[in-house]
């Protein structure tokens, strides 16, 4: 290096990506002590899938391959979108969905930093468009065996009736539609724990203990996971007190479905979303909100990716909205002149 | 009198690496026996030359006078004779030359006659004076010249003394404080009656306790009512515009200074030359330098200016391993293309480098737009849009975010986990920028002259006309005058336009001049030739009839006429 500084902070892509790596295990790890062990299977397919298209994209690309495949990026977008599937997918539909996020929404905008949507959403979005009924299989708490769970990872007959119940979000918007039950008798169901799906909640403190892990290190900030939590807690708080019957409360929908893993790990993605603190908590906010809309009012039971794909559009006009006032300029826009 | 303290956004921790140097005392460096001395010792005034090459000086003598609005004297550093006076490369990135006097050092070091100024008895403006004659410049990197910075001390409440030394390695001002706390504080005392100041604050970083200390008893001593301000050891804290932000809250914007804000910040350093000028009247001939980095004896060394750099390294015997040198700090400083420049007054530190010390940074990656730049950048400015923007060249976007109000301080750089080199991409726009609107000047008044010569064609052109058409009156006049009727044609022609009547009046005078003359070459010829002539004349006659008669085509009459005849 010619030009100042000289000196650099000991910090690198690898090394954020890593910490973000490590983020996600207690969340992995509640998953493979409620759910089962068949999530590593899938973490592992697609982690493998992953590197290699990366690896291979950035080849055809003609970009330097050893240092851009060993930055991790390309597995934690193999985790997320993993972790983003219902657990027991069959392999092929893990292999898709992750080289969607790699060769199509990443590489072909132009690789690390250049993507204008979130890899893991794309890839969620297009494979439940494309495959509902395997991406809507959930399976409860504890009642599918290793064996069987791989069985089916592996493409084995899905028999599934018997075996895979409605999710939380699923059997609370079929009952809420079929017009005959209140929100009360919807959560007397088998699918239901103390405040969402059963079992889901301790997943979703697995991602709470990542997320506060990131913002300690100020790998991610606050602005994000505390924007989505609190718009989505608000709008759900404020229909659920004027119709306890016809609407979830705030508590069952951020432990429902991804929320929490959405809070920390999908909106606080750097490369799409919003970069200023003003234009990350509008961000977060639309995300919260339109997830909500589609929960209640949508097609589809979970509605999270949908907003952060909306959103990511919106990010260069937030961005150019939000542009913090610098150092002396504070004044400058509210016009008092010196 | 301590209020409370600001913040600024962002900075960083560097490794301040302040103990390799901070723990020896000031020691005067020996003097080499050639000194340069640049005419010019920032990039914006030089001085003129005063002496000539063989003349005896003493130390402290002048040696070029004060240039231009921002210039200020220069000094023989040391007694000897001037040996060149000649371009020498200088302690910049770019290497370039400057006019140097070059002075044989006699080695009695021996000062000419100094007198302390009183300046309670002056006026400002003497003061002032004397100040630039001192050749007194702001130490602390940037060599403004203090005279012109005092000039603006209108409405100037509070004096700001800078002590922060933010940047890694650099010791001198801490060392500087620790020993002659009482001069500085003697000085801050001149500068703040010179501009009227009420508060004096002096705010050194809290990494530097002793030097803290020794100015707190210096202070309680001379009790002034000075406040020695502690401020987080934060980088960059020692910028003049982040110091003024800590102890006082005032943002200043870029473009701006501390003066029209009713601040003035100057460098420790700085007040205790304007003491040694004052009270003792001597001129700025030398700084404190520290020598650290990969060095055997890191330290803080008295130099005169002038000094090489090559003759002060020995000095700190740099390992073996150094592989180049860097002036300033590792933030903000550069590597010195080459060691024979000399030390001038914007000189505080040389660190030895070595690829241990200074591992050269990882190669550049994608941004992945995580803002630790925009967290860390002191002046709140999104530098990964600006980033982006340079990158496309999209130089009108990047002036639009702010990108001259970039302190090139390095914070954005030293935090990205990209390994992004930041500030040179804003350096690089910067400059391209200043080149466009170099060229657009440029282009101006291309346009400007271009625009003026056609101006200056019509209007000669006009002028041209206006004679003309003065002309043919003058001509019609005279025609009328003379009352001439053999032009009647011309002159409603020449109504119409002065030209016409120009060439009509020519045709006119050809007629008139035809219808006097007549054929000569015929009038003294021969009787047979006459003859001759006439029976020539009579058989084209004939033959003209006979082509009239034969052929009423004109084409053939003209073969018929062209016809040879026998």
């Amino acid at each position: 290096m010619i030009h100042s500084p000289y000196v650099r902070k000991p910090v690198s892509v690898q090394r954020t990506m890593g910490l973000v790596l490590l983020a996600l295990v207690p969340g992995v790890v509640a998953h493979v002590l409620v759910i089962g062990a068949g999530v590593l299977i899938n973490l592992t397919i697609a982690t493998l899938t992953a590197v290699a298209a990366e690896a291979l994209m950035l080849h055809l690309r003609r970009r330097p391959v050893a240092i851009a495949v060993t930055d991790l990026s390309a597995v934690v977008t193999a985790w997320l979108v993993t972790l983003c599937f219902p657990p027991i997918v069959p392999w092929w539909l893990t292999v898709g969905g992750v080289l969607v996020a790699i060769v199509a929404v990443k590489h072909l905008y132009g690789g690390l930093g250049q993507n204008p949507f979130n890899p893991a959403m794309i890839a969620y979005c297009s494979m439940i468009v494309a495959f509902p009924a395997l991406m809507s299989q959930w399976p409860p708490a504890g009642q599918l065996a290793f064996d069987t769970q791989l069985a089916l990872i592996l493409g084995g007959p899905r028999d599934l009736d018997g075996i895979t119940g409605a999710t939380a979000l699923d059997a609370l918007r079929t009952g809420l539609r079929a017009g005959v039950q209140t929100v009360d008798a919807v959560l007397q169901g088998s699918a239901f724990g103390a405040l969402g799906g059963r079992g889901w909640e301790w997943i979703s403190v697995g991602y709470i203990a990542g997320g506060l892990f990131l913002l300690a290190l100020r790998i991610i900030t606050w602005h994000m996971p505390v924007a989505f939590i609190v718009t989505l807690a608000a709008i759900s708080g404020a229909f659920w007190l004027t119709n306890p019957a016809g609407f979830a409360s705030p508590l069952f929908h951020l432990a429902s479905g991804g929320a929490m893993l959405a809070a920390f790990f999908i909106v606080t993605d750097p490369v799409s979303g919003a970069t200023t603190p003003r234009g990350k908590l509008l961000f977060a906010a639309g995300i919260a909100l339109i997830a909500w809309l589609i929960r209640n009012f949508g097609a589809y039971p979970e509605g999270i990716a949908f907003g952060v794909l909306l959103m990511n559009l919106c990010v260069p006009l937030l961005d150019m909205k939000t542009q913090p006032p610098v150092f002396g300029h504070r004044n400058d826009a509210k016009g008092a002149g010196k | 009198m301590i209020g409370r303290l600001f913040k600024f956004h962002g900075g960083v921790k560097p490794d301040a690496h302040k103990d390799e140097s901070a723990g020896a005392a000031i020691r005067k460096a020996p003097l080499p026996a050639r000194l340069i001395v640049p005419l010019r010792q920032s990039a914006r005034a030089g001085a003129t030359c005063i002496v000539e090459v063989g003349q005896r000086v003493l130390k402290g003598e002048r040696i070029g006078e004060a240039e231009g609005f921002l210039g200020t004297a220069v000094h023989a550093p040391t007694s000897g004779t001037v040996s060149a006076i000649a371009a020498h490369p200088m302690a910049h990135p770019s290497g370039l030359d400057t006019p140097c006097v070059e002075i044989e050092a006699d080695g009695e070091d021996r000062w000419i006659e100094r007198a302390p100024f009183d300046y309670h008895a002056a006026s400002r403006e003497q003061a002032l004076a004397w100040l630039r004659d001192c050749g007194i410049v702001g130490l602390g990197g940037a060599t403004f010249p203090s005279h012109v910075k005092l000039g603006r001390g209108t409405g100037i409440e509070t004096l700001i003394l800078n002590g922060a030394e933010c940047e890694p390695w650099i010791t001198c001002d801490d060392r500087l404080m620790r020993e002659r706390a009482a001069e500085i504080l003697a000085g801050a005392t001149i500068l703040r009656e010179l501009i009227g100041a009420r508060e004096l604050m002096i705010g050194v970083e809290d990494n530097k306790p002793e030097a803290i200390a020794a100015m707190k008893e210096a202070a309680a001593a001379s009790a002034h009512g000075v406040s020695i301000v502690p401020v987080p050891a934060l980088y960059p804290a020692g910028g003049e515009k982040q110091l003024i932000r800590v102890l006082t809250g005032i943002e200043i914007p870029y473009g701006k200074l501390g003066a029209d804000y009713g601040v003035q910040c100057f460098n420790v350093g700085t007040a205790h030359a304007v003491y040694r000028a004052i009270a003792h009247g001597e001129p700025l001939v030398s700084r404190v330098v520290t020598l650290t980095g990969n060095c055997a004896t890191p330290g803080n060394w008295e130099v005169a200016l002038g000094t090489p750099v090559e003759d002060l390294l020995a000095l700190a015997h740099p390992k073996a391993d150094t592989d180049r040198y860097l002036m300033g700090g590792p933030m903000m400083g550069f590597a010195m293309p080459r060691l024979d420049v000399p030390v001038v007054k914007g000189t505080n530190c040389i660190i030895s480098a070595s690829p241990g010390l200074f591992p050269p940074a990882p190669p550049e990656q994608p941004c992945i737009r995580c803002t630790e730049c925009a967290k860390a950048c002191p002046v709140e400015l999104q530098p990964f849009e600006l980033y982006w923007f340079s990158r496309a060249k999209n130089f009108g976007k990047a002036q639009e975010y702010n990108l001259f109000d970039c302190i090139e301080c390095g914070a954005c750089t030293y935090v990205c986990p990209s390994h992004i080199p930041l500030v040179d991409y804003f350096r690089f726009s910067k400059s391209e920028i200043w080149a466009r609107e170099r060229d657009k000047t440029a282009a101006d008044q291309a346009r400007e002259r271009f625009e003026f010569r056609n101006f200056r064609q019509e209007r000669e052109k006009a002028e041209k006309a206006a004679k003309l058409a003065a002309k043919a009156a003058e001509t019609r006049a005279r025609l009328a005058e003379t009352g001439a009727t053999e032009t009647p044609a011309a002159e409603p022609a020449a109504a119409e336009d002065p030209k016409k009547a120009l060439i009509a009046a020519a045709l006119a005078r050809a007629k008139a001049q035809k219808a006097e003359v007549r054929p000569q070459n015929t009038d003294n010829l021969s009787p047979e030739t006459q003859a001759e002539i006439a029976d020539i004349e009579a058989r084209r006659k004939v033959l003209e009839a006979a082509a009239v008669d034969t052929a009423p085509q004109p084409a053939d009459a003209a073969i018929a006429a062209a016809e040879p005849r026998p």
